[in-house]
């Protein structure tokens, strides 16, 4: 069995282009990585399926001549998934651009108020953890505080 | 194979099946919530007394198969029951159905229109549905349909509301997941490119003829897969960031579940394909020490009980995986009792958080207090499965510490004394980390809640409260209390803070927010009233009712019920833990010895070109 170079570089090329994107900032830019990461993975799926044959209907080429059908059936599944978690992500960068005018991942509040309340070690500032369940009161950065009832306000008339 | 058997075989697919016709029914019902609500009940009612047949037939006539459709074995689905998927089937549905009984109960105390509740039951079931294919998949391929599945409806369960950090924690969270399914599907690729099927036990036959370093190869990739899933340190750094920020119910569901789907196919991979490859074990054992080690230490640095509970959640993932990669009889059994017992007790703790949110106001324990006094059925429902997770004997999660503590010490090798000692010492750092929120939410008499710098917020607030009675402006001044101190401590006059719920005396209680403050606030279900719109940090103590009500600190009933009905599951799991050993013990031989799984899978084919 001869091996099919030029899908394997290819898929190379599209894995190297995917995790480039997807360690991006911008969240548009990781959805970009995603589907080519995707279009990678399809491709290497129809390479495992083998040599490329006549088209695999019945009659109208000997079995031995045939693609492998199980494969491209895979892949078709693989496709419909990757669609259906693209519009997903597409629709939640989307709210994220409604909700900060920002394509950036912001960073975990969370993590920050953890790795300040270190900084600091200081005791009152244990004071500082909100709730997770708090949204409007937790999410926004200290220095966007004053925005806060604004951009509430807005989601609120939504 | 005898006809009771094939009657079984043929209500295999249901557990999948029935949910998801469940769903498209729940959401023709959309306007109907009261039948839709039962439905879901019932559908899930159901696919237990399912999986709980499944589970009696497989455990007295070894596994169950049945190939969708008929066709001969490796073309067709097959869909296979043996006592390991009937076991995990069972609890995960079990729990399944009491977190919606809990779900139903917030969704009908809060009595919320607008709360998007007619997206709820349709996604939850389709979550059933897919976890249950995934427990059910004889096919490698199928499995992956079956995260897929699980995995659409959970991106929807956890950004549910949109609101700015569930919408932040979910692109984390699709990005990382969608990441380790294309790495799944690599696997796929390259299982089918080795040995041209993807049907389980065919792969299982087939794999040994396949060159050491290949397999070697293809076993890495999947358990790359399977570890992000399963949140094995170091692919686990995605899950404290994503789970703590949902709604109380869906965290309930995600910990227990689906962490548990990724563990269960390390326990297929590692069992029925990859039977002997002493790397893994290494690795995994390493792994398996580390995951419970960072994550406990996680769990002793976090404030927010959610995210306590979430590094805990990771750190016990490593019980599993020690079992797993002791690869021995025991060792598996171990695993596969600790599973059971940790999809409880995790489900219930998250649940019993959603109620101290209600009732507290916070789920942090730097602002709560009080509990004990303010809900003694709290503090039971608390307690109980927090020293379970702890390992405190009699309760089940000391039982399956024990077992694989037990297992490691017979294996004997010097690594898994080490994994052994680890095990132990997380154990101790886990009560040390669900003692520190029952000392300081439960046991701190409220009026000892650090008193922070008062900021000018919190005078305007309490301004407008001055016709209210003094149990309104201190709870009310209280929930601003964190904030603004992060600008370095804004200066204003120190007034008294004390706990939320100072001075809520049962019965007697009023809440803390404004009536107007409500108004037009982002419906962010179920939470929906914590968060005022105007920005005014009023926690309002959800569960003590609408604003000016006359409200006790009662539990709402049917979420305390349910939560109460987890705990009595988690305890009776100690009860039945001999029984239940039992199964577990005969699951690991099963798995261990391999051929009743694939004997049981080819005995189904009529196609004689499978036998070479």
């Amino acid at each position: 069995m001869t091996s099919p170079i030029v899908l394997l570089a290819l898929i190379g090329v599209l894995y190297a282009a995917g995790v480039y994107l997807i360690l991006e900032r911008s969240l548009t830019r990781v959805l970009l990585g995603i589907l080519v990461l995707g279009n990678g993975t399809n491709v290497l799926v129809i390479v495992a399926g083998g040599r490329a044959g006549a088209p695999p209907l019945v009659g109208t080429a000997p079995d031995a001549e045939m693609s492998d059908a199980l494969v491209q059936a895979l892949v078709l599944t693989a496709i419909v998934i990757t669609l259906g978690v693209t519009a997903f992500l597409l629709a939640l960068i989307h709210r994220t651009w409604t909700l900060e005018r920002e394509d950036d991942l912001t960073e975990d509040v969370e993590d920050r108020s953890v790795r300040r309340r270190l900084a600091r070690g200081e005791q009152e500032d244990e004071e500082e953890l909100d709730t997770t369940g708090c949204e409007n009161a937790s999410d926004t950065d200290d220095d966007e505080s004053e925005l806060e009832p604004a951009s509430a306000g807005g989601e609120a008339a939504r | 194979m005898n006809p009771g058997s094939s009657l079984l075989a043929t209500i295999i697919p249901l557990p999948v099946l029935l949910p998801l016709l469940g769903a498209g029914a729940t959401l023709v019902l959309s306007r109907r919530p009261t039948l839709q609500r039962a439905l879901s009940v019932v559908v899930l009612t159901v696919v237990v007394v399912i999986a709980a047949l499944l589970l009696v037939a497989a455990v007295q006539n070894g596994p169950i198969v049945v190939t969708v459709g008929s066709w001969p074995v490796p073309l067709g689905i097959t869909l296979v029951v043996d006592p390991l998927s009937a076991l995990m089937l069972l609890t995960s549905m079990t729990v399944t159905l009491a977190v919606l009984v809990y779900a139903i109960g917030q969704g009908v105390y809060d009595r919320d229109e607008t709360t998007p509740i007619t997206i709820f039951h349709p996604t939850y079931l389709v979550l059933a549905a897919g976890v249950a294919n995934a427990f059910l998949s004889g096919d490698l391929f199928n499995l992956y349909v079956g995260f897929e599945v699980l995995l659409m409806a959970s991106y929807v369960l956890l950004t549910l509301g949109g609101s700015r950090s569930r919408v932040r924690a979910g692109i984390t969270y699709v990005v990382v997941n969608v990441v380790s399914s294309l790495v799944f599907l690599v696997g796929i690729a390259l299982v089918y490119a080795a040995v041209g099927t993807l049907n389980l036990a065919q792969i299982s036959l087939r794999m040994e003829q396949v060159p050491p370093g290949t397999a070697l190869a293809i076993h890495l990739v999947l358990l790359t897969a399977f570890g992000i899933k399963a949140a094995v340190f170091p692919l686990s750094a995605w899950l404290p960031d994503s789970y703590p920020t949902a709604a109380a119910p869906v965290t309930a569901v995600f910990a227990g579940l689906l962490t548990k789907v990724g563990v269960y196919s390390i326990i297929r991979t590692e069992t029925l394909i990859f039977p002997d490859s002493e790397v893994t074990q290494t690795i995994l054992l390493v792994a398996a020490g580390l995951t419970m080690l960072v994550g406990a230490l996680g769990a002793i640095a976090q404030a927010d009980i959610k995210r306590i509970l979430s590094f805990t959640l990771v750190s016990h993932i490593g019980y599993m995986i020690f079992g797993i990669a002791l690869a021995t009889p025991l060792g598996v059994a171990g695993a596969v009792f600790y599973v059971v017992h940790h999809i409880t007790v995790q489900a219930t703790l998250f649940c019993v958080v959603g109620l101290i949110e209600g009732v507290g106001g916070s789920t942090s324990v730097t602002r709560l207090g009080g509990l004990m006094k303010a809900s003694p059925v709290l503090a039971v429902l608390w307690f109980i499965p927090a020293i379970n997770l702890g390992g405190i004997p009699p309760l089940s999660g000391f039982v399956g510490k024990l077992g694989l503590v037990q297992a490691g010490v017979v294996d004997g090798s010097a690594l898994a004394w080490v994994v052994v000692v680890v095990a132990v010492l997380t154990s101790l750092l886990t009560l040390y980390a669900v003692t520190k929120v029952w000392v300081l939410a439960f046991w701190r008499p409220a009026d000892q809640i650090p008193v922070p710098d008062a900021p000018d917020e919190t005078a305007e607030s309490e301004d407008e409260y001055g016709d209210e009675d003094s149990d309104d402006e201190e709870a009310a001044g209280d929930g601003d209390a964190a904030r603004p101190s992060g600008d370095g401590g804004l200066p204003g006059a120190p007034s008294p803070r004390t706990g939320v719920l100072t001075g809520v005396r049962p019965g007697t209680a009023r809440t803390i927010a404004r009536q107007e403050a409500n108004i037009g606030a982002e419906v962010d279900w179920p939470v929906a009233r914590l968060a005022p719109a105007d920005g005014t940090p009023a926690l309002s103590g959800r569960l003590l009712g609408a604003p000016g009500d006359r409200v006790s600190s009662r539990l709402p009933k049917v979420m305390a019920g349910a939560t109460g009905a987890l705990v009595a599951l988690g305890l009776s799991l100690t009860v039945v833990a001999g029984p239940l050993y039992a199964v577990a013990d005969q699951a690991a031989d099963d798995l261990v010895a391999r051929s009743p799984y694939i004997s049981a899978v080819f005995a189904q084919t009529v196609d004689d070109r499978v036998a070479r």
